[in-house]
Order: C-alpha cells, then sequence, then structure tokens
C-alpha cells in the first residue's frame, strides 16, 4: 500500500499541470478566435517560403 | 445607407485609442469578412498602410484591431479606406465600447470549471475505493480515512475556489435581504465540507467531498451557459450599433472635415449632414436644401422640405441635398434625451421583474432548510446522537441541492435563444424570454414595422413611368428610386442635374424633362399622399402617388398572433389615413392614429392597468418609451439605437414572422423549464426523506445528482426543436 503515497500525489501533480496548461492557454488568447485560427493556416505568407 | 469615408476628406482621430508612449490603436467592425481568403487580403492590405505596425482580423467577432506605431503618423482614414477599396463594409468601433472586449467574468468562470473539473476527476479517484467500502470490499479502516483525507485535501480547495461565484452572489443577495438559489448552493456546500472533514478526522464513513464539488462542476456549467448567452447577445447589440456609425462629420476652419463620436459635438458646431445621414444632434440649417425623413422620430411617412433657417431634430433622416446644420443642443440633450428619460423609467419598472428561478428559490429554499433543521433535531431527539443527525441532516441538503434546479432554466434559455439566433432574433437577456411568454397583447407600431418603412409606387400609369424611368433612375432619392424599382431595369438619362430639395433634371432622348415636387414642375399638389411629378419641358406634369405598403407577411403575422388567442393594435404617430389603411390590410381593428411618444407610453401603461401583459413592437425613436414600459419588447434590426437598446428581443430580416416565432418558443422555453422544476420537485420528494432515513451513502449521492442533472439538461435540449 505504500506505492500509494507515491502515486496518489503523482497523479495529482499531473492533474495540475493540465490545469496549469489550460489557464496559461486561456491567459494567452488561445480561444479567441477559433474561427480565425482555423482559417489563418490557408494564408499564405509571402515570406514563408521553404529555404533554397 | 452606407456611409461613406473619404480618405482625404475626414479625420478620424477621435476613434484612436492613445497610449502613453505615443502609440496607438484603433478597432474596426468588418461584418462581410467571413473566409481565410478575405482575412489575408485584409491584414495585407492594412498592413501594408503607412504607420501600421500591427493588423490582425478576428474571424469570430469580425474586429480587425489595428495598431499604429509609436512614431506618430496614425492615419486611421487611410485604414478605412483600404478596407473600403477592398470591397468590405468598415465601421470605427467607439474607443468606450470597444474596452469590453475582454471577457473577464467568462474567463473567470471558464477557469472555475476547468479547477472544479480537476477536483471531480481526482476526488472520484479516491472515492470509487471508498464506494467499493460500502459494499463490504476489503477496505481497511485505516486505508479508508487515508483515502478520505487524500479526497478532501484534492476536493476542498477546488470546491472552495470553484465555489466562489456562487459564495460572492449569495452574500450580496443576504445583504440585500433576498436568498436567492445561491444561498441554498453556498449553505450546502459549506455544510458538507464541514461534515465531512469532521467524518473524517472522526474516522467515520461518509465523506462527500466529491459530490460537493461535482454539483460545482454541474452549476459552474448553467452559470457559464447563461453568461454567455448574455455576452454574445450584449456583442451582437454591439455590434449592430456601431453599423449605425454614431458618428457626426464637423466642419472646421477651411472646411475641413472631422468626424467624430456625437458626444463630442458642442452647441455651436457647424455640422455637415450628407443624404442618407440621420441628424446627430438637434440643429439649424445654415445653408443648403433638402428633405427630411422624420418616420422614427413621428411615425409619420411623407418627406418634409426643409430649408436655410429651419430646425431639424436629431434622429431624422436626410434624403435627398447636403445641409449645413448649426449645432443647438449637445447630443445629451438633444430631442432624444425626453425620450431617454422616458426608456429610464420603464427600465426601472422591468427590473422589478423576479425571474423564474428566483421564484422558485423562493420556495425552495425555506422548504429545504427546514427540512434540513427538522432532520437534525429530530434525529437527535430520537435518539440518534448529534453526529449521525448531523450527517443526515448535510446528506438532505446535498441530496436536495438544487443541482436540477440551477440548471433547469439556463440550460432551456440557452437552447431557446441558440434557435431564435439562427432564425436573426436576439435575445438580450434570459428574462426576456421569460416575460415574453407571458405576455397576451400585442401593440404594433406601423412605419417600419407593419409596414416597410419606405415609401412604394401606388398610384401611376404605366406608359407615364416608362417615361420618368430613365430620370428617376439616375436619382438617389427614396421616392424616385421607388418608381425605378417598379419600372425594372433600363436606360439612363444624361446631362442629368439634381436640384437639393426639388427634384432632377435631365435629358431623356434628347429631350429635358423633370422629376420632382409639385412646385419643381409647376403643378398644383393635390390631396395628403406623398407625391412626385414628372414632365417634358413644356408638356402637362403628370402625377405619381406613392404609400408606405404594409409587409408583404403582416396579415399573416397578425392571423397567426390572433388563430394564438393573443388580442392586437397599432398605436402610431403617422395621420389617420395611413394609419387605417394599414391597420385595415393588415386585419387589425383597433388602432389609434397621431399618438406622442409620451402618449404612446403612457397607452401601454393604460393596457397594463387593465391587467393586459403587453408586447411591444416598434422601432422608431417615439417608440423607445412604450418598448420601456411594455412588459416585453421586440425592435426591428433597422430600429435606431435607442429603441434597441429598449427592446429586449431584436429581429432582422424583411418580414413579421420572428415575432410569432419568438413568442412560439419563448412559450416552448416556459413549458420546458416547468417540466424541470416538475421533475426536480419529483426527485427531491423522493431523495429528501431518504436522506432523513439515511438511506443516502456518498455513492447514491453520487448518482442521484448527476443523474437527475443529465434528465433535465436532455429535456432542455427538445426547446423548440419541432419548428
Amino acid at each position: 500500500m505504500n506505492i500509494l503515497m507515491f502515486l496518489a500525489p503523482f497523479s495529482l501533480g499531473l492533474g495540475l499541470m493540465a490545469v496549469a496548461a489550460f489557464w496559461w492557454s486561456l491567459r494567452n488568447g488561445q480561444y479567441d478566435d477559433p474561427a480565425g485560427d482555423a482559417a489563418r493556416i490557408l494564408v499564405d505568407d509571402p515570406e514563408d517560403r521553404p529555404a533554397p | 445607407m452606407a456611409l461613406t469615408y473619404d480618405a482625404l476628406g475626414s479625420d478620424l482621430g477621435a476613434f484612436l485609442k492613445r497610449r502613453e508612449d505615443g502609440a496607438a490603436s484603433f478597432d474596426l467592425l468588418v461584418p462581410d469578412a467571413r473566409c481565410a481568403g478575405c482575412m489575408g487580403k485584409i491584414e495585407r492590405e492594412v498592413q501594408a498602410v503607412p504607420g501600421v505596425r500591427l493588423a490582425r482580423l478576428n474571424l469570430t467577432s469580425k474586429r480587425l484591431s489595428v495598431e499604429f506605431g509609436a512614431g506618430g503618423g496614425a492615419n486611421p482614414a487611410a485604414v478605412m479606406a483600404a478596407v473600403t477599396g477592398l470591397g468590405y463594409r468598415a465601421t470605427p468601433y467607439d474607443p468606450a465600447a470597444a474596452a469590453d472586449a475582454h471577457d473577464r467574468e467568462g474567463r473567470a468562470l471558464i477557469l472555475a470549471i476547468a479547477v472544479a473539473g480537476f477536483g471531480v476527476m481526482n476526488t472520484m479517484m479516491f472515492s470509487v475505493p471508498i464506494w467499493a467500502g460500502l459494499f463490504g470490499q476489503e477496505l481497511g479502516p485505516a486505508t479508508r480515512t487515508v483515502m478520505m483525507w487524500f479526497s478532501g485535501i484534492v476536493g476542498a480547495p477546488c470546491a472552495i475556489y470553484a465555489g466562489m461565484p456562487f459564495f460572492k452572489s449569495a452574500w450580496r443577495s443576504l445583504k440585500a435581504r433576498r436568498a436567492n438559489m445561491d444561498v441554498p448552493i453556498s449553505i450546502g456546500v459549506l455544510l458538507t465540507l464541514a461534515v465531512s472533514f469532521s467524518e473524517t478526522i472522526l474516522g467515520g464513513r461518509d465523506a462527500y467531498f466529491d459530490a460537493a464539488v461535482s454539483l460545482l462542476f454541474l452549476l459552474l456549467i448553467g452559470r457559464w451557459l447563461e453568461h454567455r448567452l448574455r455576452a454574445r447577445a450584449s456583442s451582437a447589440a454591439a455590434d449592430l450599433l456601431a453599423l449605425q456609425a454614431p458618428t457626426a462629420t464637423l466642419v472646421g476652419e477651411g472646411d475641413a472635415l472631422t468626424v467624430t463620436p456625437i458626444s463630442q459635438v458642442q452647441p455651436g458646431d457647424l455640422l455637415l449632414v450628407r443624404p442618407g445621414e440621420r441628424f446627430p444632434v438637434d440643429g439649424r440649417v445654415v445653408a443648403g436644401a433638402s428633405e427630411l425623413d422624420n418616420s422614427l422620430l413621428t411615425g409619420e411617412t411623407a418627406p418634409v422640405a426643409v430649408g436655410a433657417g429651419e430646425v431639424c431634430r436629431a434622429g431624422a433622416l436626410n434624403l435627398s441635398g447636403l445641409l449645413r446644420l448649426r449645432a443647438e443642443a449637445r447630443s445629451e440633450d438633444s430631442a432624444l434625451a425626453a425620450i431617454a428619460r422616458l426608456v429610464e423609467l420603464g427600465a426601472q419598472s422591468k427590473s422589478r421583474y423576479v425571474q423564474l428561478a428566483d421564484k422558485a428559490a423562493a420556495i425552495y429554499v425555506p422548504v429545504v432548510h427546514t427540512a434540513a433543521l427538522l432532520t437534525f433535531a429530530g434525529g437527535w431527539m430520537l435518539g440518534l446522537g448529534p453526529r449521525e443527525a448531523l450527517i443526515r441532516a448535510a446528506a438532505v441538503l446535498i441530496v436536495t441541492c438544487p443541482c436540477a434546479l440551477g440548471l433547469a432554466v439556463p440550460a432551456v434559455q440557452i437552447t431557446a435563444s441558440a434557435r431564435l439566433f439562427r432564425r436573426g432574433v436576439l435575445v438580450k437577456s434570459g428574462a426576456a424570454l421569460e416575460r415574453l411568454a407571458e405576455v397576451d397583447h400585442v401593440v404594433f407600431d406601423k412605419t417600419g414595422v407593419l409596414t416597410e418603412g419606405r415609401p412604394q409606387l401606388v398610384d401611376g400609369d404605366q406608359g407615364a413611368l416608362a417615361l420618368a424611368a430613365p430620370l428617376a433612375r439616375a436619382s438617389r432619392h427614396p421616392l424616385a428610386h421607388a418608381l425605378a424599382e417598379a419600372a425594372g431595369d433600363g436606360v439612363l438619362a444624361s446631362e442629368v442635374v439634381e436640384h437639393p430639395g426639388l427634384g432632377v433634371e435631365g435629358l431623356i432622348n434628347g429631350r429635358r424633362a423633370r422629376l420632382g415636387r409639385a412646385a419643381f414642375l409647376g403643378a398644383e399638389s393635390g390631396g395628403t399622399q406623398t407625391e412626385l411629378w414628372f414632365g417634358f419641358d413644356g408638356e402637362a406634369p403628370i402625377r405619381f402617388g406613392f404609400a408606405d405598403s404594409v409587409r408583404g407577411d403582416a396579415a399573416a403575422t397578425i392571423a397567426a398572433l390572433k388563430a394564438r388567442g393573443l388580442g392586437v393594435e397599432v398605436l402610431s404617430g403617422d395621420l389617420a389615413g395611413p394609419v387605417g389603411g394599414a391597420a385595415a390590410a393588415a386585419g387589425i381593428a383597433t388602432w389609434r392614429a397621431g399618438c406622442t411618444p409620451q402618449e404612446k407610453a403612457a397607452l401601454v401603461d393604460a393596457l397594463k392597468r387593465e391587467g393586459k401583459t403587453v408586447l411591444m413592437v416598434g422601432d422608431g425613436l417615439n417608440d423607445a418609451g412604450a418598448l420601456a414600459k411594455a412588459h416585453a419588447a421586440m425592435a426591428p434590426g433597422t430600429a435606431l439605437e435607442a429603441s434597441q437598446n429598449a427592446a429586449d428581443l431584436v429581429f432582422s430580416g424583411d418580414g413579421l414572422a420572428p415575432v410569432v416565432q419568438a413568442l412560439d418558443v419563448a412559450q416552448d422555453a416556459r413549458k420546458r423549464a416547468m417540466e424541470n422544476f416538475g421533475f426536480a420537485a419529483l426527485y427531491n420528494l423522493v431523495a429528501a426523506p431518504a436522506a432523513m432515513l439515511g438511506f443516502v451513502n456518498p455513492f447514491v449521492a453520487a448518482i442521484a445528482m448527476s443523474g437527475s442533472s443529465l434528465v433535465v439538461t436532455l429535456n432542455a435540449l427538445r426547446t423548440g426543436a419541432r419548428r
């Protein structure tokens, strides 16, 4: 049963990391323009070419 | 009518948001941007404007934010020109209105949901072994206590954090000596946490940490849905208003033109009002001649001629000529202000409306809290001991906790307004839908609501029409436009000259002809009908009559309203003739003409005193007071700002059918909400006695709670589905 003392905090840590990542993405404006983000990948940037 | 901005002629400096380091930003609404192609084109083009550091288009909110570099030289007019040059409409956002772009409340709620979600998943991880212990599996008391501690250490902070929106709202409501739904939620959660901790310390069996967090998780979803409904409605409303471009064109020294927000116009300023623009403030004409459309102010459809020295009121539409105007009042003091006061009075009476959920809470709170108290007192007296009695009281609170009730109304309202939104009806708040469902009498305005709000040819000979059409096509006047529309496509007259306030003159097949007012043609004006005269040089003029025709689906809409048992009447500021005609065409027997804005509001009040619940449908400024006083109010998207603000629902499109659709969906929503309340009551009738008798353990509580929320949400999704 001692393994619980290690595994339980470990899984909680993983969960907290997920919450922190979500918090960061929210603060960073990742959900501000879902339609634009989906469309932006289709826009050709003239400077964005593969290296010769 | 769209405004055109000429890049060199006007200065949009007032719309810049300046920062301290000299940089500035500028927000534009580009409503027609839809695809990746539009986005790329607009961003590239605007980025190329000198002085622009960054241009980014948000395709979801259709907002283009432009940042100018710190070196000065910010030129918003050039940005406008770049966007309009690509063929997109663009309107600047007032910096004051754009400030609310960041939705703080929404983010706080989302974060609370995320924390509650984390709490639910991770307390469950420890709860499942505890539940297994409940059914006789191997789980020693020591391990169980360890699990309960874990569960508490994770669950309690999450519950406290996620519960904050509820605790704060409950505290506010208690301070106002009222009890809303958040009071029992807060008491339930806090008591549950306290009892669970004491049980954990004393080595007991029942800890409800998971129940407390999952309760908050489900409730937060309901709260967030409600918030989104409000946020989406208010941003859509802001867009509608931005499209109306509440700006004024100032004429400075040397005829330099500056575009400013209306609020910055001072008395004495010289203003320019182009044809197709609305008067920003009350003022006196200095130069120019034109005709005014006062229909949104007074309900009159016939254009009124104005010349130098005459007074024009804010909100009137300039039809034909360029006018220079000396402002006589600030926008707050203009004719609009009296109407704004009427709106304020009405809004106060509306804020006294008690929402369904709060009505339910008013019954629910005392009942449940008495039951919990009785459980505790009764259990103790019947020999259960204080500890067991308190556990059972907490179980009563948690298992009857208004989880289903908290979701019952928001889930229905969000479904209903999403369905209406797809049909072009914007619902401003959930309370608006509830009020709409109670309506039993509908009052219509005439101009722009029952009727199209623009003149159409009703009296004119086909042969004459064909003769006059080439000249009519060359003019921008609404009457000429109606004439051209009736005639269809064809040739244009040449050498056309517009005489502001009078008419147009030009050559048709080499012959000089005139189209315009009776005086312009030297004819005798006859009767009350709106008219236009046409004639070749040296021939007798021919007369065309116009009327504002009733909307195509008006009669069907009125019939549908009557079939639903609703009373219908018309209140208009127009003359008796046109009002009676429009009412008869739409099939309405009761009508009243020549009402002032104050009379309209008073008549709505009188209907209320007769015990009727009134829905007002209106678009003009003269309706704003009545819209605010009525129990529920709808306005078309073409209505003026004040009317849209006073209305609960705004509908777009050419027809009146949205009125019936909105009523149907609102009634459907009410029915679903009632069903949900009924279900929640039934559930509590079973759950509460079970909890009192001690049949509820944490496992049963978790199942019952999520099950009831699921049923309520699924029922809500049925709202308006059949139509």
